[in-house]
């Protein structure tokens, strides 16, 4: 444990170097040649964790900091604790099973209703990514981006189960088919330059399938994952559908891997060592482990993977 | 059954739930009883069983004196040549034949058994069809063997159905009342399980399936569930109901696979003529080479054994 | 519910009973000792070692069989290796199909053969194996056989290549079955095998090998090292397999799983189950009952999608249960070999110890025991068909699987009682329902997590039908469409 942390602190301190060498700021503060009587003193936003549909802070109260490109700080983000997942393991297992028996269609239409929301704000996602460094233009891109990938996923929510079912032609007296299920509760962690569009491309196709989860959000750049889920919140999306935490990925991922309730956990990146841990804990109950490549295209397959396939046998007779 | 006991039962009610069936489950069951291999003494032993279990059988229109009598020789002697073959159990016929084969059949201990009920359809008015039953057996019948009225059972009309048959139990007197279902014409085996059922409460000492005179006749499905009506019956009731496959049950390999489902079925209070019947026409001659090959090794030819 | 004896009750110890008849096991040809089968000729192994392979029904040593040790293994996936770049990533997919469909007309053409060795070897009824593990086996070839040319349209826009060489390690309860299972969609798709049978039922892999030599299969295209756990450990654990298929024990795939962590190989588990076989007040009775035995009884319960927890509505338990016992008392125990015999002898004794140990467990925790009455043999490893009663969800025998001939039997008031207690398991295989509501069936079908569901009926397999489960008891399907991505690489 404690090389661990070692090990991560070490990480840390080297995001903290880099973050330092950007060069632009877009979220205005107060220019210091401002007139003290005409100041205005900005109101900061407080970012906090998202379970069960609320937002509270972590319960282990500790805190770390998110620095802008300039190296400035932008926002205190919660450490989330083990704890804290644990709770939102238990917020997406309780919603798991309305939102798989949810219709399809109702699927979509909240996948369509969070892409409606997200337009309507997307000057904040834009100034939030410009934030942690991306130039105007590329900002606005990726928000655009990120709203298409929704409404692609929304299209999709009554569309899968019709490519990837089948009647099967088995030879006694029996009608056979096999349909897609969801997994259930699954553990993400996202990749860890996530921002926007990633973190979306991770998510969207997860819960268009019927699943529930529980994110971590990029630890370097979770500001766009940790302000959707204020648009969640006013999209339709049940509580606990979608649970976003932030922390330090290194103190959480082995519980994201080896959680009894967690029937998958999603992998976003490369790093093999972080892989080979969460492939043994996840055997601890045969969880199933899906890594994601940078740049996976999008499409029915990302479904499609965090499905389970169900047959159904019944007699054919009077 | 005095009056007052006729009464109550046309009072009773009609049994409230019929457990469903489900056509592809009974024909796996069936399968897997077809693949036992019954082999050596034992299959000497089920070959005998089957010639003392037969309701030896002729309905036919050209039936005359002559031809009832040579069956009822047939009956007593099924190969002269072997002393220790059982006789058969009953000979089947037409009401107008009943004296014929009571005199031929004599004190051998052989039952006679008459069609009645207007058979093969039933289309005939009630009291028509009591007054055969009650000519039946004055004329010595042992059994009746009774069709039901399938239009009637099949509008639904249960009460009609159970009291026709509970009347004919009545006019039976002493004699056994066999209740033919014709399973070909109910269409499912969900309607063979009711109908079973229907006639167990009615009062049926047997139920058998078929008349012989439509296709499909008796079948190895159809046979399972009104054997699994019958245990379902003694398990309420303790009223033993014997059971009996017509039509189309030439072969003693095919009879043998009614006798494994009897014995897996119901078991061994079963096995025997009082329980469980063929009605069969030419399933005799079939048993009796095959006994032959038995104790020879040499497969058979018709010609060494009598056809009626 | 009541467990007491019925008012009426029907005899089924008989006057008539059936003569014996054992399939003659003449026609089988048993060689006194087999090599791996490497490189398409039997080779004797470097280990030098050899284990005997014995008859659990009679405790006689049928052969003896290589042990293959990690040197072997290594030979074995480096022909693997050679075949898969030299050869048969290079034949046009139609002419690797037709080896394919050779195969199975091989197995069928000698299927007498194979059915008494399965017999023989494993312990299980000759009838079963004759009516079910062979044809199946052959069927699972003919079925993967037209893929190879068509992958294109099972995964369109997905470019559909081989992994490569794949490991595969099959159990003791289906051993032609699982070898078909595993070979026929691995090479369908275009890859190499080294396969590994189970330790005490070697023999149908090694004739399946003589199958694959007399097909002109190319050599080195499978390959099958037979042995112990250790053998699989060297599969499992060598650089150079791309994918490893496991069928066996949730703890050993949790192993399996464990160990490839980090190594990039693709895998599927095949692994345990304690499925919940529900009956409803409205089923069809008669047929369910079939179906529990079936779905218990099949095999001496050495299935892993068993049904080996009854669920049944209370209203009908007394009923149910009596019809069980009178059922059971008309199967027969003894001579696998015997055409009437449906139930053989326990694979090994080894799992009989381990079933013992259930029921000693389950008197323990205050159920209530019922077995067959008849004898079984004197000699081999036997266990009379068993059903527990007053038993509670907190018992073992309701939680762990045992593998073996035991049900544990639960009842139940409402639908929501019975998905409740279907689904309280940490495995995820298979499930039953029993009732003559088509909605029923819906429901409840979709809301037990596993990846089975059979509807009035039960045990049922066929090759174009996915199988595989949800949660412990497994990860990937096999069969099917759904089966082949296992075997490939997709865009």
């Amino acid at each position: 444990m404690d090389k661990k942390n070692q090990k991560r602190t070490t990480r840390n301190a080297k995001q903290k170097t880099a973050s330092k060498k950007a060069v632009s700021t877009k979220i205005k503060r107060p220019a210091v040649d401002t007139p003290v009587e005409k100041a205005r003193l900005q109101v900061n936003k407080t970012y906090k964790l998202y379970i069960n549909g609320k937002f509270p802070r972590t319960e282990s109260a500790r805190y770390y900091n998110i620095l802008g490109a300039d190296g400035s700080m932008i926002a205190n983000m919660c450490r989330a604790s083990r704890k804290d997942f644990r709770e939102a393991v238990l917020a997406a297992r309780k919603a798991q099973l309305s939102w798989s028996n949810a219709s399809a269609y109702l699927r979509g239409q909240i996948l369509y209703r969070i892409a409606e929301m997200l337009e309507g704000r997307a000057d904040q996602f834009a100034a939030e990514l410009c934030a942690t460094g991306a130039s105007k233009s590329a900002a606005a891109k990726e928000v655009t981006a990120a709203i298409d990938c929704l409404v692609y996923y929304a299209g999709w929510t009554d569309k899968y189960q019709q490519i990837f079912s089948s009647v099967n032609p088995v030879a006694s007296s029996h009608f056979n088919f096999s349909i897609l299920e969801p997994m259930g509760v699954i553990s993400v962690l996202c990749a860890p330059k996530s921002s926007l569009l990633g973190f979306i491309s991770d998510v969207a196709p997860l819960i268009a399938g019927g699943n529930t989860l529980v994110a971590l959000a990029s630890e370097s750049a979770p500001l766009s994952a940790i302000s959707l889920a204020e648009v969640l919140h006013s999209s339709d999306v049940p509580a606990g559908v979608v649970n976003i935490l932030t922390g330090y990925r290194a103190e959480l991922v082995e519980q994201f891997a080896s959680h009894m309730d967690v029937n998958a956990v999603v992998y976003n990146g490369d790093d093999t060592e972080e892989i080979k841990l969460i492939e043994e804990q996840a055997a601890a109950n045969i969880k199933r482990v899906i890594i994601r490549r940078q740049g996976a295209k999008p499409g029915p397959y990302q479904i499609s993977q965090a499905q389970e396939v169900k047959t159904t046998w019944h007699p054919i007779g009077n | 059954m005095g009056r007052s006991a006729q009464e109550r039962l046309l009072k009773s009610p009609l049994p409230d739930y019929i457990t469903r069936v489900d056509q592809v489950g009974v024909e796996e069951r069936v399968a897997r009883l077809c693949s036992r291999s019954i082999k050596k003494s034992s299959k000497i032993q089920a070959l005998k069983l089957i010639l003392s279990q037969i309701d030896l059988t002729t309905l036919e229109g050209q039936d005359t004196p002559g031809k009832v009598g040579q069956l009822c020789q047939k009956a007593m002697r099924l190969h002269g040549a072997w002393p220790d073959i059982p006789h058969v159990a009953a000979v089947c016929v037409y009401p107008m034949m009943v004296t014929v084969a009571k005199k031929a059949l004599g004190e051998s201990g052989i039952n006679v058994a008459s069609v009645a009920t207007a058979f093969p359809s039933g289309m005939a008015p009630m009291h028509i069809k009591l007054d055969e039953i009650k000519m039946a057996v004055g004329e010595g019948a042992d059994e009746i063997d009774m069709v039901i009225s399938r239009g009637n059972f099949l509008q639904g009309e249960y009460r009609a159905v159970f009291d026709e048959i509970a009347m004919c139990k009545e006019a039976c007197g002493n004699a056994h009342l066999k209740v033919i279902l014709e399973t070909g014409e109910l269409g499912a085996l969900d309607r063979v399980r009711h109908a079973s059922t229907l006639a167990m409460h009615a009062g049926a000492d047997f139920i058998k399936t078929s008349t012989g005179k439509i296709q499909p006749a008796a079948t190895l499905p159809v046979t399972l569930v009104m054997l699994q009506a019958i245990r379902d019956y003694f398990y309420e009731t303790g009223r033993m109901v014997g059971m009996k496959p017509a039509g189309g049950i030439s072969k003693a390999k095919l009879a043998i696979q009614y006798l494994v489902m009897l014995r897996e079925t119901l078991g061994d209070a079963w096995l025997c003529p009082d329980w469980f019947r063929f009605g069969a026409s030419s399933l005799a001659n079939d048993v009796l080479m095959q006994i032959q090959k038995q104790h020879t090794g040499i497969y058979q030819s018709e010609d060494y054994f009598s056809k009626d | 519910m009541s467990t007491g004896e019925p008012a009426h009750k029907l005899n089924y110890d008989t006057r008539w009973e059936y003569s014996p008849a054992p399939e003659s096991a003449d026609h089988a040809r048993i060689d006194e000792q087999y090599g791996l089968f490497i490189g398409g000729k039997f080779v004797a192994p470097k280990s030098g070692e050899y284990f005997n392979t014995i008859n659990p029904a009679t405790e006689k040593v049928l052969s003896r069989v290589a042990a293959a040790n990690a040197d072997d293994v290594n030979n074995a996936v480096k022909v693997a290796r050679g075949a898969y770049e030299n050869v048969w990533s290079k034949m046009r997919p139609a002419e690797r199909g037709k080896y394919i469909f050779r195969i199975a007309r091989i197995i069928q053409e000698r299927s007498r053969e194979f059915a008494i060795i399965e017999s023989l070897d494993g312990g299980k009824p000759i009838r079963e194996a004759r009516d079910i593990d062979v044809p199946l086996a052959a069927a699972h070839f003919f079925y993967h056989a037209g893929w190879a040319d068509k992958l294109d349209y099972a995964f369109p826009c997905r470019s559909p290549s081989p992994v490569g060489v794949v490991g595969q390690i099959i159990p003791w309860n289906f051993p032609l079955l699982m070898a078909a299972w595993k070979i026929a969609p691995a090479l369908a798709c275009g890859n190499t095998v080294v396969l590994k049978p189970a330790e005490t039922t070697s023999l149908t892999a090694l004739k399946l090998a003589e199958v694959i030599r007399d097909a002109d299969l190319p050599k080195g295209v499978v390959n099958i090292v037979t042995g112990d756990g250790s053998t699989g450990s060297a599969l499992v654990q060598h650089n150079d397999i791309n994918k490893i298929a496991f069928t066996g024990s949730t703890d050993v795939g949790r192993l399996i799983q464990h160990s490839l962590a980090g190594t990039g190989k693709k895998y599927t588990l095949e692994l345990g189950g304690k499925a919940a076989n529900i009956i409803f007040a409205d089923a069809p009775i008669d047929q369910a009952v079939e179906g529990i035995i079936n779905a218990i009884f099949f095999n001496q319960g050495h299935v892993c999608c068993a049904g080996s927890r009854l669920l049944v509505q209370e209203s009908v338990a007394d009923q149910v249960v009596t019809k069980l016992k009178e059922r059971m008392q008309t199967l027969i125990i003894g001579d696998p070999l015997d055409k009437n015999t449906d139930i053989g002898a326990i694979n090994s004794a080894a799992q009989l110890e381990r079933i013992n140990s259930y029921l000693e467990l389950g008197q323990n925790e205050g159920a209530e025991m019922f077995q067959c009455t008849t004898k079984t043999p004197d000699f081999g490893f036997w266990c009379p068909p068993t059903l527990f009663t007053q038993v509670a969800q907190s018992h073992s025998i309701v939680r762990e699987e045992v593998f073996g001939p035991v049900l544990a039997i639960q009842t139940f008031r409402t639908v929501d009682e019975a998905i409740s207690k279907a689904n309280n398991t940490q495995y995820g295989l298979s499930g039953g329902v029993w009732t003559d509501k088509g909605s029923k069936i819906f429901n409840v079908g979709k809301n037990i997590r596993a990846g089975v569901i059979w509807a009035n009926t039960f045990n049922k397999f066929d090759p174009t039908s996915p199988f595989g489960g949800y949660k412990e008891s497994g990860v990937g399907r096999e069969g099917g469409l759904h089966g082949l991505s296992a075997y490939l690489n997709l865009d």
